[in-house]
C-alpha cells in the first residue's frame, strides 16, 4: 500500500469516527466511546504500519496480522477493515443486524475478511495472537503480530498467564497496544479495580515498554508504532502503553464512560456529525 | 465362574500411553503437529515427543487459560496443536476460552484429556472430573472422543491429527485391558459392533467398553443375547448404529465413566426418542462427586461395572 500524508491519514480518522457512530446509531446499540478514541491506532496501523493483504487469507503467512482483543471495538475495526479494503464499504450498514457478517463481536464463522478469532469475552487474545507469533518463527516468517487490548481487560487474569509466558519464551515477534482511556463499563478504572503502574507491571514480567502518551495525536501514535517495530526482534515482547480519551472527536462524549456501551440518539448524532467532516464518503 | 469372553487380553496399559505413543507418531509424520502441555507432561505421556521435537512443543506452565489461546493460535498459523492437561483443567476451567477461540472461531486444536473420569482414583473428586464430555458436546463444531483401551486411543490421537476441525479426546490413567487390534482403522463418527447380539444392545465408551464385553459374557451364561456397541465417537453420534441395533434388540443399555446428566446416554435418548422410542437403561454416575480410592474400588462403589450393568440390561429387557 502506498504511504498516505498525514492529512491523509487524519482524513480517514475522521470518516472513521463518523462510520463508527453511524454504525452505532442505526442498530442503537453497540459501544461507540473506546473505537472513537482509538481511530488514530486503528488508521496508523492500517494505512501506515501493517505489511499486509487486504485479499484475506487466514493463516496470514507472509504478512503482519493484527488481532483486536477488546472486541467491542468492532465497530472502529470494521470501518477500518472496509476503508482498507478487506470488504465494501457499503457493507457496514448490515452491522449488528440479522445475517450480517459484521456481528456484535468480531467472529469468524461468517468469514468476514480480516478477523481470524472471535473475540468479546475479554482478555483471550493476546494468547491467540501469542500462538501465531509462535506459528511463524517456525515458519520463519519474519513479520510481526499486532494486538489491541482494553486496559480495563487486563483485570482478567488470562492476559497475566500470557503476560509471563510470552516473556519466558521471549516471543519477540509481537507488539502488544493498550488502549489505556482509564475507563470502563462502571466507571473510571481507578476506581472499578486499580491499574495502578501498569509500566512497572509489564516490565516486571520482562516486557519492553513504550509509552504513547498522546493517543488521538496521529504523529505522536505512528511514532510510538515505529518505535514499538525498532524493538522487536531483540528477546523481548513489546507493549506499548497507549493513552487515549474515550471518546476523542466529539465533544460531548469524550473522556467518560458513559458512552462505552450507549448509542447516541437522532438529535445526539446529528450534533456529533457536525463536528466530523465527511471525508471520504459515508458508506 | 469362568467366562467365555469374546474380546480378551494378554496386556493391560494406560489409555494415557495410547495417545502419548499416538502423538509421537503423528509428529513423525507431519512436522505441522506441536504440542502443548500445562506442566503435566509426564503425567501426560508427552515426554516423547518433546524430546524428539523440543521446538515444537510448548511447556505453558500451570497456565490453562492461556495454553488454549495459545493452541488456537497456533491452529491460525496452520499448526495443528495437541494440547494436553488432565480433563478436568482441560474443560470446565477453560469452557469460556475453548467455546470463544476455539469452538466458535472453529480452531484445528485437539484438546487432549488424561485422567478422566472415576479410575483417577485417589486424588479424588476435585481431580474425577465426569461432567467433561456433556459440555463438550454442547459445543457446536466440537467432535468428542472417548476411545476404550490402549490400541484404540492411538489410533484415535492419529486419526484426529488428520481431521480438520476442534475435537476433544479424552483418555485415562488406569492399567486397562488391551482388547481392541493394534492395527484398527479409527473412523471419527462410526460406531463399532463388536458382538453381535438379539436382545438388548449395550452402548458403552471408554473404560466402560471393556465392562461391557465382561457383561455381554456373564449375560450369555444366562441365556440373553446382547450386543455390544463401541461408541467411541460421542459426537457426532452414530445415530444410524444406534438404530439400526435397537431396531433389532428393542432395548438398551448405555455405559459411560461420567455423569448420567449430558452423558452418552442422554444422546442416545435423544436419538431414540426421536425416532424409536425404546427402553433404555442408563449405567452411569448419578448426580454426585466421586471419592478417594483404588479405581476398581471407585468403578464398584459407583455401579460402574460389569455386574451393574447385567442388571440393567435385565431392567431394559423387562420394559419391552
Amino acid at each position: 500500500m502506498e504511504k498516505q500524508s498525514i492529512e491523509q491519514l487524519q482524513k480517514i480518522c475522521t470518516q472513521l469516527r463518523r462510520d463508527v457512530l453511524r454504525m452505532v446509531h442505526a442498530v442503537q446499540s453497540g459501544h461507540p466511546g473506546a473505537p472513537l478514541g482509538c481511530a488514530e491506532f486503528f488508521v496508523a496501523l492500517y494505512f501506515d504500519q501493517l505489511r499486509h493483504n487486504p485479499d484475506f487469507k487466514m493463516d496470514g503467512k507472509g504478512e503482519d496480522i493484527f488481532f483486536l482483543s477488546n472486541g467491542h471495538l468492532s465497530a472502529g475495526w470494521y470501518s477500518v477493515l472496509a476503508r482498507s479494503g478487506y470488504f465494501p464499504v457499503e457493507e457496514l450498514k448490515t452491522f449488528r443486524k440479522i445475517n450480517s457478517r459484521l456481528q456484535g463481536h468480531p467472529a469468524t464463522h461468517e468469514h468476514l475478511p480480516g478477523i481470524r478469532v472471535a473475540s468479546g469475552s475479554l482478555g483471550q487474545g493476546l494468547s491467540v495472537a501469542l500462538g501465531v507469533a509462535q506459528a511463524k518463527k517456525l515458519d520463519k516468517d519474519d513479520h510481526l503480530v499486532y494486538i489491541l487490548m482494553g486496559d480495563g481487560e487486563l483485570q482478567e487474569g488470562q492476559v497475566w498467564e500470557a503476560a509471563m509466558y510470552a516473556a519466558h519464551f521471549g516471543v519477540d515477534n509481537l507488539i502488544a497496544t493498550v488502549d489505556y482511556n482509564g475507563q470502563q463499563i462502571d466507571g473510571p478504572t481507578t476506581e472499578v479495580m486499580d491499574l495502578k503502574n501498569l509500566k512497572a507491571k509489564w516490565e516486571a514480567f520482562g516486557w519492553e515498554v513504550i509509552e504513547t502518551k498522546k493517543g488521538n495525536d496521529l504523529s505522536s501514535v505512528l511514532e510510538g508504532l515505529e518505535k514499538a517495530k525498532s524493538l522487536t526482534g531483540k528477546g523481548k515482547p513489546v507493549m506499548n502503553l497507549l493513552y487515549t480519551e474515550m471518546g476523542y472527536g466529539v465533544d460531548f462524549m469524550v473522556g467518560t464512560h458513559k458512552w462505552h456501551g450507549s448509542p447516541p440518539s437522532d438529535e445526539q448524532l446529528a450534533d456529533a456529525l457536525g463536528q466530523l467532516e465527511e471525508t471520504l464518503g459515508d458508506y | 465362574m469362568s467366562l467365555y469372553l469374546k474380546f480378551t487380553y494378554t496386556e493391560k496399559k494406560d489409555t494415557r500411553s495410547g495417545f502419548g505413543d499416538g502423538f509421537l507418531e503423528a509428529g513423525r509424520k507431519n512436522p505441522n503437529v506441536v504440542g502443548l502441555c500445562a506442566d503435566l507432561i509426564g503425567s501426560l505421556k508427552m515426554g516423547a515427543f518433546q524430546k524428539e521435537f523440543p521446538e515444537r512443543f510448548f511447556q505453558t506452565g500451570i497456565a490453562e487459560a492461556n495454553m488454549i489461546g495459545i493452541s488456537a493460535g497456533l491452529a491460525i498459523g496452520g499448526k495443528i496443536p495437541f494440547a494436553g492437561t488432565f480433563a478436568n483443567f482441560a474443560t470446565g476451567r477453560v469452557y469460556d476460552q475453548i467455546r470463544q477461540s476455539v469452538a466458535y472461531s472453529n480452531k484445528n486444536v485437539k484438546i487432549c484429556a488424561s485422567h478422566a473420569g472415576l479410575t483417577l482414583g485417589e486424588d479424588g473428586a476435585t481431580h474425577q472430573i465426569l461432567e467433561d464430555l456433556g459440555m463438550m458436546k454442547m459445543l457446536p463444531h466440537m467432535t468428542v472422543i472417548n476411545p476404550c483401551d490402549y490400541n484404540q486411543t492411538k489410533a484415535a490421537t492419529l486419526a484426529i491429527a488428520e481431521y480438520e476441525g476442534p475435537v476433544y479426546l479424552r483418555f485415562g490413567r488406569p492399567s486397562w485391558p488391551i482388547f481392541t487390534p493394534a492395527d484398527q482403522k479409527f473412523e471419527i463418527g462410526k460406531a463399532w459392533k463388536m458382538i453381535d447380539g438379539k436382545d438388548v444392545t449395550i452402548f458403552a465408551t471408554g473404560h466402560m467398553v471393556w465392562e461391557a464385553n465382561v457383561a455381554e459374557a456373564m449375560l450369555r451364561e444366562e441365556g440373553i443375547s446382547a450386543e455390544v456397541i463401541n461408541i467411541h465417537t460421542i459426537k457426532p453420534l452414530d445415530e444410524e448404529a444406534i438404530l439400526e441395533s435397537v431396531k433389532k434388540t428393542g432395548c438398551a443399555v448405555s455405559a459411560e465413566e461420567h455423569q448420567i446428566n449430558g452423558g452418552l446416554g442422554d444422546a442416545i435418548a435423544q436419538t431414540l426418542a426421536r425416532n424409536n422410542p425404546a427402553p433404555l437403561e442408563y449405567v452411569g454416575v448419578n448426580d454426585s462427586f466421586g471419592e478417594s480410592g483404588t479405581p476398581t474400588a471407585l468403578l464398584d462403589k459407583y455401579g460402574l461395572n460389569a455386574a451393574n450393568i447385567v442388571k440393567a440390561a435385565k431392567k431394559a429387557l423387562k420394559r419391552k
